[in-house]
Order: C-alpha cells, then sequence, then structure tokens
C-alpha cells in the first residue's frame, strides 16, 4: 500500500465521523493547548525573572561582608553586618586575572530633602566603575568620577523614583532637568544632583531606582564617619566562562588577607549572579513542571479518548477489515490504517492544540500582563507527543484490527 | 490438456471446540480445471462454506493438500494467504460487502491499492472490469450506499474482476437478491466465464442457482456425494431494465 493510498484511506475515515472525530481530538487539542499554555507561563516568568537578575550587571560577582557577632556572644547580627571588607581588599581583588572592574560600595538609609518634600532612601557611596559593573545607565548629566571621588565632592546622582519624590507630585511627572544642579540634602549635608540614572523598572528590596548615588569618598566622610570599611565590593569578571575562576580566586584571595585557615569559618561571602540565577531558575522549573504535568495528565486522558474511539472504530467496521483481509491487505496494511487514523487524530489535535495554547498564553499575557514564552522546544515537544500518543494509544487498536481473522470478520453481523 | 486452476486432495478439516472434535470435511478430492463454471451445492451444515474458506485462501486445511493454481497452500502463513487471495482470487460475497462511503470506482480499485497499483493506472483497469461486469457508466462515481442490490453485486463482481484472478468465487450471490437481478447476476458469470474464459466457482444451497454451471459438486456431511457435469443447465437472460433502478 502506497503512502498516498494510505493517507487516503486514513483521511475518509477521519472525515466520515466528522463529530465524533471531532470531540475525540477535543481531548487532544485541550490537552496539547493546556501543556503549551502551562509552559510559557512557567517559561515566561523565568524569563523575566532572569532578565530582572541579569540586570543587575553581568558576569557578576557580589562580595559582601559576613556575619558580625560581639566578642562572648553568640548573637548574630546578621550577613552583611560586619566590619571585615576593606578598601585595600577590593583593590587587590582589582589586580586578579580575569577581573574587568571594580566597584566599592558603602551604603546606608537616610533622610533626604528637597525642595520642600522629603523622602527614606538609600544612598550608595561608590565609584566610577559602578555604572558598568551593575549595568546602571545615566539618562541625564553623568555619574559620579574619579575626581569626584578624590576629592570627595558633594554630588549625588539619583534614581527616576527618588527624583519623582523629590521632584514631583501625585500630578506632575518629574522630569531629569527640573533635578540637575538642584540641591538635595542628606542627613544635613548639600549635595548637588550631577545626575539622574534611566529607569531599571526593578521593584522590591535593593530597587536601583529607588537610591542615590554619592562618591564613596563623600558618604564615608560626611554621612558614615568613618574609611574604612565596604558593604559591598561588586565585581565583573572579563567573561561568563571566567566567573568561576575568579570567584575561587577571589576567596582564597581574601581568606589569605584575613588570616583564616578554615574556608567554613570566612568573614565574607562571595556571591556569583549565576548561582542567583540557577536558584532562580530550578524554583521557577519546579513551577513549570508542576503546571506542565497537569496538563499533562488531561493530553492522557485524551490519549485515552482516541483508544475508546479507535477500538469503537474496529468493532463497527469487523466487516470492512475481513473484506479488506479477502481481498489481499496484510496485517500490516490493516495496522498502519488504523494506527494512521489515531495518529491523524492526534496530530490535526496536535496543532490545533498548539495554535489554542499560543493564543491562550497571548490573552493571559494581554490582559494579565504576565510575561509568557512560547518556545519552539515546546512546540515541537507537543507536536512529538501528540504524534506519540496517536502510536501509544493507537496501537493496540490496530493490532486488534490486524489480528481478525477474514472469515470471523466476514461473518460478523 | 486444460491447465488445472484448483486440486483438492483428500482435504479435511476439524474444528476443535472444548474437548470436542468436530470433523467438518471429511476427506475432499477434485478438480477444476481452467475456464470451467463449477456449482458445489449443499445445504446449511454440509461443510461447504467451510470449504468456500479453503478453497479462497481464507483458511487452511488441517489435513490433505490444497493446490492452487500449481501451488500447494495449505500450509502458508496469514500473510502469505493475503498475497494468494490478492493475485489470485477474485471474490463475491452474499452481501456484497462494499465500502459504503466509497465511490463505485473507489471500491472496484480497492485490491489494486493493496497491490500498490498507481491512482490513474488502478483506475483505468478499474473501469475496464467495471465494463465487463455490464455496469453502467453513469454511476460510476456514485457512492456504493446509493445503488441497488443487483447494481452493488454487479460492482463486487467487477472488484472481484480487476486483479485478473485465476479463479472467481462466488458465495451465495443471489442470496441477497431477488430473482429477476439474480438473474442478472447469473447471467454477469454465464458471460464472464463463456465469453471471457474466467473459471468460476459459485457456492450455493439452491439448485435452481447451481443449475446455471457446467459442473455441479453436491456435498453432504463433509462428502462428495455427487460430482457431475450439468446436463440440462440454465441459461441466464439479460435483464438490463434493472440497470436504470437506484434507491
Amino acid at each position: 500500500m502506497k503512502p498516498i493510498d494510505l493517507f487516503e484511506e486514513t483521511y475518509g475515515a477521519v472525515i466520515v465521523n466528522k463529530v465524533r472525530s471531532g470531540l475525540t481530538m477535543l481531548g487532544i487539542v485541550i490537552g496539547i493547548a493546556s501543556v503549551i499554555a502551562m509552559v510559557a507561563i512557567g517559561q515566561g516568568a523565568q524569563g523575566s525573572i532572569q532578565s530582572s537578575i541579569q540586570s543587575i550587571g553581568s558576569n557578576l560577582i557580589i562580595i559582601m561582608p559576613g556575619a558580625s557577632r560581639s566578642i562572648g556572644s553568640t548573637v548574630s547580627a546578621g550577613r552583611g553586618s560586619a566590619e571585615t571588607l576593606t578598601p585595600d581588599d577590593a583593590a587587590a581583588i582589582a589586580a586578579l586575572p580575569n577581573v574587568a572592574a571594580v566597584a566599592q560600595e558603602v551604603s546606608g538609609r537616610y533622610q533626604v530633602l528637597s525642595n520642600g518634600q522629603n523622602t527614606n532612601t538609600t544612598i550608595l557611596g561608590t565609584t566610577s566603575a559602578y555604572p558598568a559593573v551593575r549595568n546602571v545607565q545615566v539618562d541625564q548629566g553623568n555619574f559620579i568620577t574619579d575626581a569626584d571621588v578624590a576629592v570627595s565632592n558633594r554630588v549625588a546622582v539619583i534614581g527616576p523614583t527618588v527624583l519623582q519624590d523629590l521632584f514631583g507630585s501625585t500630578t506632575a511627572t518629574a522630569t531629569p532637568a527640573m533635578a540637575l544642579d538642584a540641591t538635595i540634602r542628606i542627613k544635613g549635608v548639600d549635595f548637588k544632583v550631577v545626575g539622574v540614572t534611566l529607569s531599571k523598572g526593578g521593584s522590591g528590596f535593593n530597587n536601583q531606582d529607588d537610591m542615590i548615588y554619592v562618591p564613596l569618598s563623600a558618604a564615608q566622610h560626611y554621612l558614615l564617619g568613618t574609611s574604612a570599611y565596604l558593604t559591598e565590593v561588586d565585581v565583573e569578571a572579563s567573561s561568563e566562562g571566567a566567573m568561576a575562576g575568579v570567584q575561587a580566586a577571589i576567596t582564597n584571595l581574601l581568606l589569605s588577607r584575613h588570616n583564616i585557615s578554615d574556608p567554613t569559618q570566612a568573614d565574607f561571602n562571595v556571591l556569583n549572579q549565576a548561582d542567583i540565577v540557577a536558584a532562580a531558575s530550578s524554583v521557577t522549573n519546579t513551577f513549570t513542571m508542576l503546571l506542565a504535568s497537569i496538563a499533562g495528565i488531561s493530553l492522557l486522558v485524551g490519549g485515552i479518548g482516541i483508544m475508546n474511539m479507535m477500538l469503537t472504530t474496529v468493532t463497527e467496521r469487523t466487516r470492512e477489515i475481513g473484506l479488506r483481509k479477502a481481498i489481499g491487505a496484510k496485517k500490516k496494511d490493516i495496522t498502519l490504517q488504523f494506527l494512521s487514523e489515531a495518529v491523524m487524530l492526534t496530530f490535526t489535535g496536535g496543532a490545533a492544540g498548539i495554535v489554542l495554547g499560543w493564543l491562550a498564553a497571548f490573552l493571559v499575557t494581554y490582559f494579565s500582563g504576565t510575561a509568557t514564552s512560547v518556545s519552539l522546544g515546546s512546540v515541537i515537544l507537543a507536536f512529538g507527543v501528540s504524534a506519540a500518543i496517536g502510536i501509544i494509544f493507537g496501537y493496540y487498536p490496530a493490532r486488534r484490527a490486524a489480528g481478525l481473522s477474514p472469515i470471523e470478520a466476514l461473518r460478523y453481523e | 490438456m486444460m491447465r488445472t486452476i484448483i486440486e483438492c486432495r483428500n482435504i479435511r478439516k476439524t474444528y476443535r471446540t472444548g474437548n470436542e472434535d468436530t470433523v467438518v470435511l471429511k476427506g475432499i478430492s477434485f478438480l477444476i480445471n481452467e475456464g470451467e463454471f463449477v456449482a458445489i451445492m449443499g445445504p446449511s451444515g454440509s461443510g461447504k462454506s467451510t470449504l468456500m474458506h479453503i478453497l479462497g485462501a481464507l483458511d487452511t486445511p488441517t489435513g490433505g493438500e490444497y493446490f492452487l493454481d500449481g501451488r500447494n497452500i495449505a500450509t502458508f502463513t496469514d500473510d502469505e494467504l493475503a498475497d494468494i487471495r490478492r493475485e489470485k482470487i477474485g471474490f463475491v460475497f452474499q452481501a456484497f460487502n462494499l465500502l459504503p462511503r466509497a465511490t463505485v470506482l473507489r471500491n472496484v480499485s480497492l485490491p489494486l491499492v493493496y497491490a500498490g497499483v498507481e491512482k490513474e493506472k488502478r483506475e483505468k483497469i478499474a473501469e475496464a472490469a467495471l465494463d465487463d461486469s455490464a455496469f453502467p457508466k453513469a454511476f460510476w462515481r456514485h457512492h456504493s450506499n446509493q445503488l441497488s442490490g443487483g447494481m452493488m453485486q454487479r460492482v463486487a463482481i467487477a472488484r472481484a474482476l480487476v486483479n485478473d484472478p485465476a479463479l472467481i468465487l462466488a458465495d451465495e450471490p443471489t442470496g441477497n437478491l431477488d430473482s429477476k437481478t439474480g438473474e442478472m447476476v447469473l447471467h454477469t458469470f454465464q458471460s464472464l466465464n463463456a465469453s471471457r474464459g474466467k473459471t468460476v466457482v459459485l457456492i450455493t444451497h439452491e439448485p435452481y442457482v447451481a443449475e446455471h454451471a457446467g459442473r455441479i459438486i453436491h456435498i453432504l456431511d463433509g462428502t462428495i456425494v455427487s460430482d457431475k457435469k450439468n446436463d440440462a443447465r440454465r441459461i441466464a437472460r439479460k435483464t438490463d431494465d434493472e440497470a436504470h433502478e437506484t434507491h
């Protein structure tokens, strides 16, 4: 039997029972559509989490001080509270191979006044390398320069959220031009605004939009009153492949600089951006798996529907099978005919399901704003799965048809 | 010397139901030559259907040898039998067994689909077979369930002819037809046999139908009781008015 004839037979048989074929297909359509939509929602969530992690900088390694404990006490003040990281450590890290840039940070939260309005926000003392390392872009004006850091200039670069809080109102949006060259008062000290950063769209903790950047030295002199310790060091590795090596090198360097022989007792933490991405990904992966397996169950039910219909079809067409065998159809021909019927049903259902699932994902994005992403991989997988379901659930009925004795089949009433 | 199409040597068939053996055929032997028109006649339960299944390579005997067109097919596997049926035998059944939602042409060319013949060639052969079985051209594209019984049986006869078989095997072909259309079908068989030299084996329980054959084999209780030339052969009349009647 030629493939074209097989297709013709199959198409004819499927089209004869339009309603029944349609309803059976519907099970697969819903199954595939929900798999596609669920995976799209899961992958969309993963994508948006990953991109927000990527937005804090590329090839980024963050070093934070460890937890501080008072002498004779076991009470921990929490990670990052110890005063163990020094500007000299940062300079030594900058000298390591494969380190592209190093930004030092000190930070604190203070009340900020300007223009008759006030807000409480994070003040970050840093160096000129910060925008490159942490992926921050200046909208208008300029960022803190090396010269500012060298002479402790009282200049500030403000984030868009701070700009709105200090210069805008409930009815009007503040423009960067309104803030440039204005004076803001942080902890009673006047700073001149020299730049406004572009919005990064972040939210929650460590929101880089809700921040004021000042020179590292100015923050130490005027705000913190200390110049000895850093609250964070950001390191940009020269490439993604070099990150693990750089991370290990930093750990070894700091252990020896801080005279610590047991790595478990380290007074600092080195966080790799890839680790953060991996941790977040594993959460969203679990989420995606959960959604996909729920959808998979409906696909399984659809498959059983296909099998049920195929078994009914085989019984109904017993005489036809007998006739086909009498006029020379082999077992293989009959098996193929019924198998391809099942595959045609699931494949058509799968194609419709992909379109429907894609549409559902699109509507979810359109109405709820949740990011979704229909990947080529999940489409190919859906096609593969629907064809496989056709073969798996069509095989038993097809074998049953092929195994019928032509005499019995012809006698069947 | 005529070529031998069918040679049965002491064919036996036993069915086993539970612990009991039922002997249906108790040693059947006969020869059928090319171009013969033979009726196998017997009442129901005589074993004629079982014999028909064996002659048609739908089943294998439990004992004896069966040569069809020179090949002993008593020991063939299911798929080998399928090949034999496709190449050597054209079946005509009592219940027509057409695909109801397929066109006449599609029904007739179905055996060629399994033979792997191209569609265009297939339809040419099918059209020729329809002409041979005197099926009116106007109905070639009709679905087979739109036809009358007599018309359906002629489609079935055309289907039996398309693979140019060595043997046409008809199992009670007039059983579901009224006497007039039955006459018409018998006429088709007779003309195929007479003018085209086709070997026809007709299985029936009706003496009237059997009398249209040139030779009658009587079967009773699994054995042949008589096998003789039919001297008083009936000739079926051609009745063409039926061709214009549809349901």
